[in-house]
C-alpha cells in the first residue's frame, strides 16, 4: 500500500459507509458498522506517518502539519464511535430517539468524518471550504436529533451563526483567490495551497489583510472564540453526548486549522499584517470571559462547554504568540484537550443516562455510587483543571512560560483566567464526585473503555512524552513560524 | 466595447443593492418573497452577463441555477409553506425600519470604502466594482438577518447573503468552476435543512417566530 492509497482509504471509508450506513436497517449492526469504518479510518491514517509521502496534488496533499490533525481527528472519531455504540442503546431505550432516526445518525456521524478528513488533507482553499461546510451541516442535523424544544432551538441557532461564519469564510476565501491570481494566474493554480504558499510574498497585501480578518472572524466563529461562541454551548448541550464529544474534540480543532493555514499564509508576505496580536486578543478574551462563565452553569455539559471555548482560547493565544515554544505548546495543548475533553463527554454521557438529567445538582457523589467512572471523572476534570501531572498540565505550563519571555503583562491576564476555570472545575468536581449519592441511580449501559484509554494516554504523554512526539511537533511548531 | 460592458456590469450589481434595501422595508412576508425572487432574477442576469464578458461559459450553469432554483423554486416553496403552515404574515422586526436603513446606508458607504481602496491597483474595473456591490450585499444580508424576528425572514436575509457571495465569486476572474458549483450546491443542502427544521419547528411549536424559541434559551431551571 502506498501513501496516496492510504490517502484515499482516509476519504473513501468513511463515505462508502456513510452509504451502506444509510442503508442498513437495525441499530445494533449499524452501531458496530459506525465502529469498524471509523476503526479502519484511524488505522488507515495512522499508516500514513510511516508510509513515504506522495507529492502534492491538486486536491489532496498530507504534510508534516495536516497528518498530526488528521491521526488525533480518526483516533477520537474512532473512540466516539465505540462510546457511541454502547451509549446509544439505552437512548432507544428510554424512547428519546426512533430506529429510524438512529439509522440516520450512524449515517450522518461518517459523513461528518468525511467533510472532517477532506477539510484536513485538501489541498484546496475551495475545497477546505465545501468540506467545512459539510461536516457543519452534518452536525447539526445530529444536534437537532432529539427533536425537543431545546435542541430544535439550539440547532438552529447552530446553523444560522454557523451559515453566518462559513459566509464570510467563503467571502475571505474568494479574496484570497483574487489576491493570488495576478500573480499564480487565473484559474485552478491561485487556489492551491502549495503553489499560495511558493508565491505568497508577492501577493497584494491589503487584500490579505481583509481576507484575513473575515476568515479568522468566520473559521473563529466554528472555533468557538469569543464573541462569536453564541451556539457552542447549546449546540453541546442538546445534541446526542457522543456528538458533543466530537464537537469539542474534533470540529473545533478542524476549524482551528483552517485558521492556522491562513496564518501561515500571512506569515509568507512580509508587507500583511501580523496575525499575532488578533488571535492573542481574541484568544484572551476567550479564555477570560469562559473562564468567568464556568461559576454560573447548573448544566453539566453547557459547563463543560464552556470549559471547551476556554481551551480553545489557550490554544488560539498560544499560536497568536507564534515562535518554536509556543507553537509546540499550542499544538501540545489541543492534542490533550482533544483526548481529555472528549474523556469528560465520555464520562457525562454515562452520568445523564444513569441520574436521567444534567443538572449539576442532581449529581452527587459518583465515586461511592459509580467508583470507576466516579474515579475516571475526577481523574480527567483535574487533568482539563491543568494539575500535574497530566499532559494538560505540560501544556499549559509551556503556554504560560513562553508568554513570560515574549508579553509579561499579558501574562497577568492568561493566569488569572486560568486559576478561575480552575477553581471553577473543582468546585464542581467536589458536588459530582464525593458526598451522599443522590437522585436516581440507575445502571450503567456506556463503556468506560473509551474514558479510561483516552486517560491513559493524556496521563502517559505528561510523564513522558515519547522522545518521537517531541521531534515530530518540534518539526511542526518550527513550521509554524 | 469595454465601457459598455462595464455599463451594464455596473447597472446589475448595483441593482442587487438596491433590492437588498428593498428587501430590509419590507413588511410582509409574501411581498418579501417576491422581492427576494427579483433579487435572485437580477443575480442571474448580472452573473449571466459577467459570463458573457469574461468569455467564461460555464458561469451560464451558475446563471441558470440562480434563476431556476432560487428565482424560482424557493420562492415559490416557501410560498407554499407559508400559505400550508398558516405562518403569520407579517414580517417583525427588532428595530424599527428607518434606523436599519440608515445601518445600511453606513454599511454600504463602508465597503465601498473599502473594497475600492483596497483594489486600487487591480487592472479590472469591473472586479473593483463587483467585489464593493457584493460586499455590501452580504453585509445588508447580514443585517436582515439580526434585525427580524420570524424564522422565513431570517432564511431570505441568508439566501440575499449567498446573492452576494456568488456575486464576488463571479466577479473574481476565472476563479475556478468547482467554486461556483460548490457555492449553488451547498445552497441546495442548507435549503434542504432549513426546510426540515422549519418543519419541525412547526411540528413542535405554534409558530416559526424566533423569539418563542428563545424563551427557551440558557439554563434549564
Amino acid at each position: 500500500m502506498t501513501a496516496s492509497d492510504a490517502l484515499t482509504a482516509v476519504l473513501v471509508l468513511p463515505a462508502a459507509a456513510a452509504a451502506m450506513l444509510a442503508l442498513m436497517p437495525g441499530y445494533r449492526a449499524s452501531a458496530w458498522g459506525n465502529v469498524a469504518a471509523s476503526f479502519l479510518t484511524f488505522a488507515a491514517a495512522a499508516s500514513l506517518f510511516v508510509l513515504e509521502r506522495p507529492e502534492p496534488g491538486a486536491f489532496l496533499h498530507i504534510d508534516d502539519l495536516n497528518i498530526v490533525f488528521i491521526v488525533l481527528n480518526t483516533f477520537v472519531g474512532f473512540t466516539a464511535a465505540f462510546f457511541s455504540a454502547s451509549y446509544i442503546g439505552h437512548e432507544l431505550e428510554i424512547g428519546r430517539v426512533t430506529p429510524v432516526n438512529l439509522r440516520f445518525y450512524h449515517a450522518m456521524y461518517q459523513l461528518m468524518m468525511f467533510g472532517m478528513n477532506l477539510a484536513l488533507v485538501s489541498n484546496n482553499i475551495g475545497l477546505m471550504w465545501v468540506a467545512i461546510e459539510l461536516a457543519t451541516l452534518t452536525t447539526v442535523v445530529m444536534v437537532g436529533l432529539y427533536r425537543t424544544h431545546e435542541a430544535l432551538e439550539a440547532a438552529w441557532k447552530y446553523f444560522i451563526l454557523g451559515s453566518v461564519g462559513i459566509a464570510l469564510a467563503l467571502f475571505g476565501t474568494i479574496l484570497v483567490y483574487m489576491a493570488a491570481q495576478p500573480v499564480l494566474g487565473e484559474g485552478q493554480p491561485s487556489m492551491i495551497w502549495t503553489n499560495l504558499m511558493t508565491g505568497a510574498a508577492s501577493f497584494n497585501p491589503a487584500m490579505l489583510n481583509v481576507a484575513f480578518v473575515f476568515l479568522l472572524v468566520g473559521y473563529g466563529t466554528k472555533v468557538g472564540l469569543a464573541p462569536f461562541h453564541a451556539w457552542l454551548p447549546d449546540a453541546h448541550a442538546e445534541g446526542p453526548t457522543p456528538i458533543s464529544a466530537v464537537l469539542s474534540g474534533l470540529l473545533l480543532n478542524v476549524a482551528l486549522y483552517a485558521v492556522l493555514r491562513f496564518k501561515l499564509l500571512m506569515a509568507a508576505n512580509p508587507g500583511a499584517l501580523t496575525p499575532g496580536p488578533l488571535m492573542v486578543a481574541l484568544g484572551l478574551i476567550s479564555l477570560v470571559f469562559a473562564a468567568a462563565m464556568l461559576y454560573r452553569r447548573r448544566d453539566i455539559k453547557r459547563l463543560f462547554a464552556y470549559s471547551s471555548i476556554e481551551h480553545m482560547g489557550i490554544i488560539v493565544f498560544a499560536f497568536g504568540m507564534g515562535g518554536p515554544l509556543a507553537n509546540f505548546a499550542g499544538l501540545l495543548h489541543m492534542v490533550m484537550h482533544s483526548l481529555t475533553k472528549s474523556a469528560i463527554f465520555f464520562a457525562v454521557g454515562s452520568i445523564a443516562q444513569i441520574k436521567g438529567s444534567q443538572k449539576i445538582a442532581e449529581i452527587r457523589g459518583l465515586t461511592q455510587s459509580h467508583p470507576a467512572l466516579g474515579w475516571g471523572l475526577v481523574l480527567a476534570v483535574l487533568s482539563i483543571a491543568g494539575m500535574p501531572p497530566s499532559g494538560v498540565f505540560m501544556s499549559e505550563f509551556l503556554v504560560v512560560t513562553s508568554s513570560f519571555s515574549q508579553m509579561p503583562l499579558l501574562t497577568l491576564v492568561l493566569v488569572l483566567g486560568l486559576l478561575l476555570a480552575f477553581g471553577a472545575l473543582l468546585m464542581r468536581l467536589t458536588g459530582f464526585a464525593f458526598g451522599e449519592p443522590s437522585g436516581q441511580n440507575a445502571p450503567m449501559y456506556g463503556s468506560l473503555a473509551p474514558l479510561w484509554l483516552h486517560m491513559a494516554l493524556v496521563l502517559f504523554i505528561g510523564l513522558h512524552m515519547p522522545q518521537a512526539m517531541v521531534d515530530w511537533f518540534q518539526t511542526v511548531a518550527a513550521l509554524l513560524g | 466595447m469595454h465601457d459598455y460592458a462595464f455599463d451594464i456590469a455596473h447597472l446589475l450589481a448595483s441593482s442587487l443593492v438596491l433590492v437588498s434595501f428593498m428587501l430590509i422595508y419590507q413588511d410582509r412576508i409574501y411581498a418579501l418573497l417576491n422581492v427576494f425572487a427579483l433579487q435572485a432574477l437580477l443575480l442571474a442576469f448580472a452573473v449571466a452577463w459577467q459570463a458573457w464578458i469574461q468569455g467564461a461559459h460555464h458561469l451560464y450553469v451558475s446563471a441558470a441555477i440562480a434563476l431556476i432554483f432560487k428565482a424560482m423554486i424557493v420562492p415559490w416553496a416557501l410560498h407554499r409553506m407559508v400559505q400550508r403552515l398558516g405562518i403569520q404574515r407579517e414580517v417583525e422586526t427588532v428595530v424599527g425600519v428607518v434606523p436599519t436603513m440608515l445601518v445600511g446606508m453606513g454599511l454600504v458607504a463602508l465597503s465601498v470604502l473599502l473594497m475600492l481602496q483596497l483594489t486600487e491597483a487591480a487592472e479590472s474595473a469591473i472586479a473593483r466594482e463587483d467585489l464593493a456591490f457584493s460586499l455590501s450585499v452580504i453585509l445588508l444580508g447580514m443585517l436582515m438577518m439580526v434585525t427580524r424576528r420570524n424564522a422565513v425572514s431570517q432564511v431570505v436575509g441568508f439566501m440575499s447573503l449567498e446573492n452576494g457571495l456568488i456575486l464576488a465569486a463571479t466577479g473574481a476572474q476565472g476563479m475556478p468552476f468547482v467554486v461556483e458549483i460548490s457555492v449553488a450546491f451547498s445552497v441546495l443542502i442548507a435549503m434542504i435543512v432549513i426546510g426540515v427544521f422549519l418543519f419541525r419547528i412547526r411540528e413542535r411549536f405554534d409558530t416559526v417566530d424566533v423569539e418563542v424559541l428563545d424563551q427557551y434559551r440558557g439554563e434549564r431551571q
